[in-house]
C-alpha cells in the first residue's frame, strides 16, 4: 500500500477559490445560519457540512452551499461511508462521495472510524468497531480504497464509544496509528470524543493524548456532550452535539494545541442547533485558545510553513 | 380549491375554444385547435419562466428547511424509545377507533376522526 | 476467536427483546446493556426523528405520540436502505395502507406520497423550466408532434381523496373543517425555481401531463385526455404546465430539439 500523492491544488478552471483550512475556528453549516454567516462581520474560519445531506442531484441545498464556498473554506465530512463495514464500503455511496468533492472542492475530505450500514440497512449512528488485526486490514483497506477514487489522502476520525468488544486486542491509539501509517490518510481528532470515550471506557484523557499520533492530526473537533449513567450507576458520556463545549473538554484542547500547535478546529452543534451568535461565541473561544497557544506550541509553526 | 405555498391558481375557462372546433372522428383535436390552445396560454398568464432574474427578493435567502438530514449526533441516552416495545395490538388502540369525527365535512362515518389519534406509550 | 458480527449487532439495535450482540462488553467487567442502548436509542430516535421531518403532515394528522410509535414498527419493518436519509421513506405511504390502526384515516397514504414527492422535487437535479417563448416558436402546424421533456422535480401524484386539501391545510397548521375528504384530488409537485411548489390539478390535467411526461406527443396526450374528460380546459392546462415549470424542454422532431435558453 502506497501512500497517495499530496493533495495538489486546484487548477485554473476550478469554480472556487481555492482556500486551505486556515488555523482558526471553523462551525458545522446549519441551513438556518446560512444567512447570518453570509453577513456577519465576524468572517469565521471554515465552513464544514455532512457529505451526505449534499448528495442530493440540485435543488436549495447546492444553492445555498455554493454560495457558502464561494466566500469560505469548507470542509467535507462523511457519517455514511461505513469504513469498518465487514461487507466493504459501498461503491456507490463512495461515488456519490466523490461527487460532492468534485463538486465543491473542499479544503478537507474526513470520515469516520466508524460503521453504520450492513445488507440489513442503513442505522444512522458511528457504530464501534473492534480493535484487531482483522479490523485494521479491513479499515485500511477501504481508506485506501477512498483515497484512490478521490485522488486524495482523507482524515480519519477517533469515535466515541460505549460499549467494548472481547475481540479487542489493540488500544484505539495504536489502532488508529497503524491505519494512518498503513493507509497515509491524516487524522482528525475529536477532543470531547476523547473525554468521552475516556470517561466511558476508564482511560486517562491525557495518556490518551500522549498515545495519539499529534502529528497527523489536520484537524480538530469540538462538541458538547451529554451525561447518563451506565449499568453501574456510573457516570456514562453521550456525544450529543446539543450543548456548549465542557470545561474539561477546553481544558483538554488547551493540551492539544500547546502540543501540536494551531489546528484548524471545528464546532460541531446537531442538535437543539442555537442561534448563530452562539455558535459563534464557541468558535470565538476556540480562537481565543488558536492565538494564545499555537504560536509557541511543542510542534511549532508547521502549519503556517505549509 | 387548495393552494400551496406559491399559491398560484390555474387559470379556469376558455372552455368555450374546443366547442368550436370539428372534431373529426380519429381525432378531437388538430393542429389549429392546439396552437389556438398554446397561444391563449401563452397570453393569458404570467409565468416565472419568462421573468430572468424573478424573484430578487428571495434570491438571498438561504433559509433551506432540510427534512432527513444526516447528522452526526448522539442523542437520547439510554432511556428513550430504542429500548421499549411499541404494541399497537393491545387496548390502547381501542380508544383510537372510539374517536369521532369532528373536523371534516364526510359522508357517512367512515373516515374517522381528523382529531390527533391518541394511545398509551409503553413505559 | 469469533469475528464481531455486525448482523447481529445490526439486528439487536432494532429489535430491543434480543440479547446483547456476541463480544459486546463493559469495560473492565461492567455490564453492557445500559450502554448498548445508547445505540438503540440513537438509532431508533434519529430514525423516528427523519421520518417526523419527512413526513410532518402525517405526523401532524394522527399526533406525534401515535406517529413515533408508528413511525418505530415502519422502521423496524423497514430500515432505510440508503445511507441518504432525505431518501428514506420510500415505502412508508405503502405501510400506512396496510397498518391496521390507521385504517380508518385511508388519505393518510395519499398524504404521504405528497410528503415523499415534496422531498424528492426539493433534491432533484436543477433546471430551467420550459419558457413559453419556446413553446410559442414552435410552427402551428408542427405542434402536434411536438413531445416534452418532463422537469427532474415535476411530480403527480392521484388521490381518490382531498390528499392535496388535507396535505396542504395540515403543512400549514391550518383547519381541516373546510375540507371534503372523500372529494378526489391531483396534485402536482414542482421546483420551476428554488421552492417546491404544490398545486391541486383540475379534471384532466393528471392524465394529460403524465401522458406527456410519459413521452406522447402533444396532440396524442390532448386526445387521450379529452377522450376521458370531455370538460378538460386544454389552455388552462397548458398555461398551469409552464407556469408550475412541468417540463425543461420541448422539441418538435427528435433530430431538433428545441431547449430551453
Amino acid at each position: 500500500m502506497t501512500r497517495p500523492a499530496p493533495h495538489s491544488p486546484n487548477i485554473g478552471t476550478s469554480r472556487f477559490p481555492d482556500a486551505p483550512l486556515p488555523p482558526r475556528a471553523g462551525a458545522g453549516l446549519k441551513p438556518d445560519h446560512i444567512a447570518a454567516i453570509l453577513t456577519d462581520d465576524y468572517r469565521i474560519g471554515f465552513l464544514e457540512v455532512h457529505a451526505e445531506n449534499y448528495m442530493g442531484d440540485g435543488g436549495p441545498a447546492h444553492r445555498a452551499l455554493a454560495a457558502i464556498r464561494a466566500e469560505f473554506p469548507l470542509s467535507v465530512h462523511g457519517v455514511g461511508l461505513s469504513i469498518g463495514s465487514e461487507g466493504g464500503i459501498s461503491a456507490t455511496h463512495l461515488e456519490r462521495l466523490a461527487r460532492v468533492v468534485e463538486r465543491y472542492e473542499p479544503a478537507m475530505v474526513s470520515e469516520h472510524l466508524a460503521w453504520s450500514s450492513h445488507d440489513a440497512g442503513y442505522f444512522n449512528d458511528l457504530l464501534p468497531v473492534p480493535y484487531n488485526s482483522a479490523s485494521l486490514e479491513r479499515v485500511v483497506s477501504h481508506i485506501v480504497q477512498i483515497q484512490d477514487r478521490l485522488k486524495r489522502p482523507i482524515l480519519l476520525e477517533n469515535p466515541s464509544t460505549y460499549v467494548a468488544f472481547e475481540q479487542t486486542t489493540m488500544s484505539e491509539t495504536d489502532f488508529i496509528r497503524d491505519i494512518a501509517r498503513k493507509s497515509g490518510c491524516g487524522l482528525l481528532l475529536d477532543v470531547n470524543n476523547v473525554f468521552v470515550s475516556a470517561t466511558n471506557h476508564g482511560w486517562k484523557p491525557l495518556h490518551y493524548l500522549r498515545d495519539f499520533p499529534l502529528e497527523l492530526v489536520e484537524e480538530i473537533h469540538l462538541a458538547g456532550h451529554a451525561e447518563d449513567v451506565d449499568d453501574e450507576g456510573d457516570l456514562l458520556l453521550i456525544d450529543a452535539h446539543d450543548r456548549p463545549v465542557a470545561d474539561s473538554v477546553w481544558k483538554l484542547y488547551e493540551t492539544v494545541i500547546s502540543q501540536a500547535g494551531a489546528v484548524p478546529t471545528l464546532i460541531e452543534w446537531d442538535n437543539d442547533v442555537p442561534e448563530w451568535p452562539v455558535l459563534r461565541r464557541e468558535a470565538q473561544l476556540a480562537d481565543a485558545i488558536l492565538d494564545r497557544l499555537g504560536p509557541g506550541s511543542l510542534l511549532g509553526s508547521r502549519h503556517a510553513a505549509e | 380549491m387548495v393552494l400551496l405555498p406559491g399559491r398560484k391558481t390555474l387559470v379556469n375557462g376558455f372552455k368555450d375554444t374546443f366547442k368550436e372546433n370539428n372534431m373529426s372522428q380519429k381525432s378531437l383535436i388538430g393542429a389549429s385547435a392546439l396552437a389556438g390552445a398554446v397561444a391563449m396560454a401563452i397570453s393569458g398568464a404570467t409565468f416565472l419562466a419568462s421573468t430572468d432574474g424573478a424573484s430578487a427578493a428571495t434570491e438571498k435567502c438561504y433559509g433551506v428547511a432540510m427534512a432527513g438530514k444526516n447528522d452526526c449526533a448522539a442523542g437520547p441516552g439510554t432511556t428513550c424509545a430504542g429500548t421499549s416495545k411499541v404494541d399497537f395490538q393491545g387496548n390502547a388502540w381501542k380508544n383510537v377507533e372510539a374517536g369521532t369525527c369532528v373536523s371534516m365535512k364526510v359522508d357517512g362515518d367512515r373516515m374517522g376522526s381528523l382529531e390527533p389519534l391518541t394511545r398509551d406509550i409503553p413505559a | 476467536m469469533i469475528e464481531m458480527s455486525q448482523r447481529s449487532f445490526g439486528a439487536a439495535l432494532l429489535d430491543p427483546d434480543l440479547p446483547l450482540p456476541d463480544g459486546v462488553i463493559g469495560p473492565r467487567g461492567k455490564g453492557a446493556q445500559k450502554r448498548f442502548a445508547v445505540y438503540r436509542n440513537n438509532v431508533t430516535v434519529s430514525l423516528v426523528n427523519a421520518l417526523g421531518d419527512i413526513f410532518p403532515a402525517v405526523q401532524r394528522l394522527v399526533g406525534e405520540g401515535f406517529f413515533r410509535d408508528m413511525a418505530r414498527v415502519y422502521l423496524s419493518e423497514e430500515p432505510p436502505r440508503s445511507a441518504l436519509l432525505f431518501e428514506y421513506g420510500g415505502g412508508f405511504a405503502a405501510f400506512l395502507d396496510r397498518f391496521e390502526p390507521v385504517s380508518k384515516l385511508p388519505y393518510l397514504s395519499d398524504v404521504a406520497r405528497l410528503e415523499r414527492a415534496w422531498l424528492d422535487a426539493f433534491h432533484a437535479a436543477d433546471a430551467d423550466p420550459l419558457r413559453p417563448e419556446s413553446l410559442g416558436a414552435i410552427p402551428p402546424e408542427s405542434l402536434g408532434e411536438v413531445t416534452f421533456t418532463p422537469h427532474p422535480a415535476a411530480r403527480i401524484v392521484r388521490s381518490k381523496y382531498a390528499a392535496v386539501s388535507i396535505f396542504s391545510a395540515s403543512r400549514e397548521e391550518r383547519p381541516l373543517d373546510h375540507v371534503r375528504p372523500l372529494d378526489p384530488e391531483d396534485g402536482l409537485i414542482t421546483r420551476p425555481r428554488h421552492e417546491v411548489q404544490v398545486r391541486q390539478l383540475p379534471s384532466g390535467a393528471a392524465d394529460f401531463f403524465e401522458a406527456l411526461m410519459a413521452g406522447m406527443t402533444f396532440e396524442e396526450a390532448a386526445n387521450v385526455t379529452l377522450e376521458r374528460h370531455p370538460e378538460f380546459d386544454l389552455p388552462s392546462a397548458i398555461s398551469a404546465m409552464l407556469e408550475a415549470g412541468v417540463f425543461s424542454a420541448c422539441s418538435s422532431s427528435q433530430a431538433n430539439p428545441e431547449h430551453t435558453a
